[in-house]
């Protein structure tokens, strides 16, 4: 069986503290750190379509483009706001981990440390954005 | 049935002749990502942390900025780098979730033209505009156009 089908997936021998997780993937900071790239990604990409068409409200009259840039100060879109700053923040960072792992062989074995740290410096980045974003939003 | 390679198969030699897209894609997804760390970063910190941040985007905001070609420039450079790492990364998506085919092929369409199009008119828009459209009222207009 386990010579039948050389080049595709068979019941690997190895130690048994280094099984996977009970579901298919593997879990862990690995795969956490996949799925949030993906996700900010993807919602990165959905907003910058329509910040480019609201930008583009400028072409059009100063009018039209302070009514939709109007909508971005209202306290609901501020917190919005917050949320997208944290989804760059994190695939920013990420994005520096992966290229470290890609490049550095340290970095290939600490993966997993590399993912802390980019929670850590986002957290980080959050506490100085947070509070003086949301002062600018509710305070005026 | 699909079957997945074993971790540690021998890599498949990429084509020897031509251009190996896939391998100038992967690159530019992390050339671009780094500089687009810097530029965004900056966008973000000039527009939202200085001064009143967001309550102080309108009309004459952008108006000032623009009118430096650095900002324009500045601007340009965030738009191209973005949208083409964007549609990228969608493109990786839609190879991920999809099977070839025609709705695979239509996506990828989509994508392709949302980005030419908002590149397009994003480069037009940062480079035909006016300041100081005739005829707007001027306490909406950036302060320089009066004088």
């Amino acid at each position: 069986m386990p010579e039948s089908s050389a080049g595709t997936l068979t019941a690997p021998e190895k130690p048994a503290k280094q099984k996977p997780g009970g579901t298919l993937y593997r879990g862990r900071e690995g795969m956490w750190s996949w799925v949030l790239h993906r996700i900010t990604g993807v919602a990165i990409f959905f907003f910058l379509l329509v910040h480019i068409l609201d930008t583009a409200l400028v072409r059009v009259s100063p009018e039209a483009y302070n009514a939709v840039i109007g909508t971005y100060q209202t306290p609901i879109m501020g917190l919005g706001e917050v949320a997208l700053v944290g989804a760059i923040v994190f695939h920013a960072l990420n994005g520096l981990r992966i290229i470290l792992v890609d490049f550095w062989t340290w970095a290939t074995r600490h993966q997993k440390v590399l993912f802390w740290i980019v929670i850590a410096l986002w957290v980080v980045t959050m506490l100085a954005f947070t509070p003086r974003h949301l002062i600018n939003v509710f305070s005026h | 049935m699909t079957t997945i390679e074993a971790p540690r198969t021998p890599v498949r030699p990429a084509p020897k002749r031509g251009v190996n897209l896939e391998k100038w894609g992967w690159i530019y997804m992390r050339v671009s990502g780094v500089v687009l760390i810097v530029l965004i970063f900056t966008h973000l910190f000039v527009n939202l942390m200085l001064g009143d941040g967001v309550k102080a985007i309108d009309f004459g905001f952008v108006g000032g900025k623009w009118a430096d070609p650095f900002w324009q420039w500045w601007d340009v450079a965030m738009l191209w780098l973005a949208l083409i790492h964007g549609a990228n990364g969608m493109r990786t998506i839609v190879n991920d979730y999809t099977k070839p085919g025609t709705a695979q092929k239509l996506l990828k369409l989509a994508l392709f033209l949302a980005a030419a199009v908002l590149i397009v008119l994003g480069t037009l828009v940062v480079f035909t505009f006016d300041p100081c459209p005739a005829g707007a009222p001027a306490d909406l207009l950036p302060s320089f156009c009066a004088a």
